[in-house]
């Protein structure tokens, strides 16, 4: 807190306003747009991740398997993704936390499901009943990772799917042609080329997942959203030095406007991206890219 | 046994039937029958979304394509704003946004509830959503055709109602056949976003996270909601593939690109 601002009833105008947007809960909201950059950082390569294990299943020559990429790609597909992140984050606790009641409580005779209660034994909570509350929040957030990477993933996997299958085929049998095995064939030629066809896909995709950020809320993290409505929310002069009205629209129209910047910034720099990724391919784009060069002369 | 609770819970999410939803022993009809009463929210916010913003999008996509700035600006600025911002945001921004305007004018009184006013924000998403589908569309409609067109002295309104309108339909009908899809997922987000479910009347995945907090258990919950989606998505696609096998009924039948479930887009 600035050291103006211990008495605030004083302050009008611009003072004030400084004042109350550096108030502690204002610093817990400007720490939650951290939290959303954080989601972002670690959940794109975790979804990249899942992504490339979905396709590389999807195209595999063990039935099974095949069946197991395409059903994780169609089903996140076909149902709201809503629907999934309430799912997952109930489903996945409840998951780890039956994994451990087998593994640390084996003698344990009574079953976990008993009408509307879920029971484990207590060393195999999650976490530990004793746990401090960061690790409380902590094992909350990670449950929101998993739960956007598997949803994420799918999406991934739907790209890069096509990326592999667009390569051209000349290549790949030329590479057959060489001796290469099937390992060796999608290692040193498939992945290498397919990063142009799936750009496009994944530029999309990083744009549905910077909108869908907001969603940690219905996950139960304390993140913008949640911080929004908390401040926005009328105060009394009981509760507050800051007393104000219903400001809420006022701080959504803020979020607004985050996501809006966010999301164009994203755009400019992914069509830089996209630009330099097609130089020397093969492709429409390239060829584009080539025509502008030689139109332009050496530079 | 499951004839009674449909007639308890069977429109439940209207306010019709049974005011107590079931607090123990929650039987399998019932999750069935209260979460099939939520998606009569669904289809009522999907259907009625996508016939509205249907027009406004085709509005906005020949703002979008025209060369006056006037009309071509405030075009590009609705779309972006509404494509460039998350859906959940837009929710909680319009219902506030109600709110305030609600005590400022007594006309607003019914936007602050979720069948009008979550109507109201759908509706211009999917507007702009559609609007940047069909400007593709109007981009990609052939030269040719438009100079036969010239070439018949059709021009202005005429050309554009008979011509262009009809072919931007077809090139744009099997991404916007997945806006479709999408547009009714999204409409789970609706109670979720601050608008009341009022006495519990809510929709399909209002119901089906009520069941998985009551029983703790989400296996039996969503994968019942899933199935109700699948089905509704399987509806859309029989119908728009009506649809698009009518605008494409001029074509040689071998040519016909059939609406499939395209890439994602979510908001």
């Amino acid at each position: 807190m600035l050291p103006a601002c211990t008495d605030p009833a004083t302050l009008e105008g611009l003072p004030w306003l400084l004042c109350y947007l550096t108030t502690g809960k204002h610093l817990s909201l400007y720490w939650a747009v951290g939290t959303v950059l954080l989601l972002l950082a670690i959940t794109a390569p975790a979804a990249m991740a899942f992504g490339f294990g979905g396709a590389v299943a999807a195209r595999s020559g063990v039935l099974p398997l095949r069946w197991l990429g395409k059903g994780y790609i169609a089903i996140v597909r076909g149902v709201p993704d809503i629907a999934f992140f309430l799912f997952f984050v109930i489903a996945l606790d409840q998951g780890i936390e039956y994994l451990r009641h087998r593994i640390k409580c084996p003698d344990w005779d009574q079953p976990v499901r008993q009408g509307s209660d879920f029971l484990v034994c207590d060393v195999a909570k999650m976490p530990l009943g004793n746990a401090p509350q960061w690790v409380h929040e902590t094992y909350g957030f990670a449950l929101a990772v998993l739960t956007f990477a598997i949803v994420f993933g799918a999406f991934a996997a739907n790209v890069l799917y096509g990326a592999m299958r667009a390569v051209p085929r000349a290549q790949v049998e030329t590479a057959e042609a060489y001796g290469m095995t099937r390992g060796q064939t999608f290692r040193r030629i498939v992945v290498p080329q397919m990063w142009t066809y799936a750009l496009p896909g994944l530029g999309n995709l990083w744009m549905i997942l910077i909108k869908a950020t907001p969603l940690l809320f219905l996950l139960g993290v304390e993140d913008i959203v949640y911080w929004a409505r908390e401040l926005g929310a009328a105060k009394t002069s009981r509760f507050t030095d800051y007393p104000h009205p219903d400001w809420r629209v006022w701080y959504f129209l803020a979020l607004l406007v985050f996501y809006l910047v966010f999301t164009r910034l994203s755009e400019i720099v992914l069509a830089r991206l996209s630009a330099r990724a097609s130089h020397g391919q093969a492709t429409a784009a390239g060829e584009r890219l080539r025509r502008a060069g030689a139109n332009a002369g050496p530079h | 046994m499951c004839w009674e609770t449909l007639l308890d819970y069977g429109l439940r999410s209207l306010g019709i039937g049974e005011r107590l939803l079931p607090r123990a022993d929650f039987t399998l009809c019932q999750q069935v029958v209260l979460i099939g009463s939520g998606m009569i929210w669904n289809v009522y916010f999907g259907v009625l979304a996508l016939i509205s913003g249907f027009a406004l999008a085709t509005l906005l996509a020949v703002g979008k394509a025209s060369d006056n700035a006037l009309l071509r600006k405030p075009a590009e600025w609705f779309v972006f704003v509404f494509r460039g911002s998350p859906l959940f945001i837009q929710f909680f921004f319009g219902y506030f946004l109600f709110l305030s305007l609600k005590q400022v004018a007594p006309v607003f009184e019914p936007f602050s509830s979720a069948w009008m006013g979550a109507l109201v924000v759908l509706f211009l998403n999917t507007a702009a959503y559609s609007a940047e589908i069909f400007y593709g569309g109007l981009q990609a409609v052939p030269k040719g055709d438009l100079d036969a067109a010239s070439a018949y002295g059709l021009t202005g309104w005429r050309r554009f109602r008979r011509i262009t309108w009809p072919t931007m339909l077809r090139l744009a009908w099997p991404a916007y056949t997945n806006e479709a899809i999408f547009l009714f997922h999204a409409t789970t987000l609706v109670f979720f976003t601050g608008f009341p479910a009022r006495q519990q009347n809510g929709d399909a995945l209002y119901y089906a996270s009520y069941f998985a907090d009551k029983t703790f258990n989400p296996f039996v919950p969503y994968p019942i909601l899933a199935g109700y989606f699948i089905l509704l998505t399987l509806v859309i696609i029989g119908l728009m593939g009506h649809v698009n096998s009518r605008l494409n009924r001029h074509l040689p039948q071998t040519t016909i690109r059939r609406p499939r479930l395209l890439p994602q887009i979510m908001r």
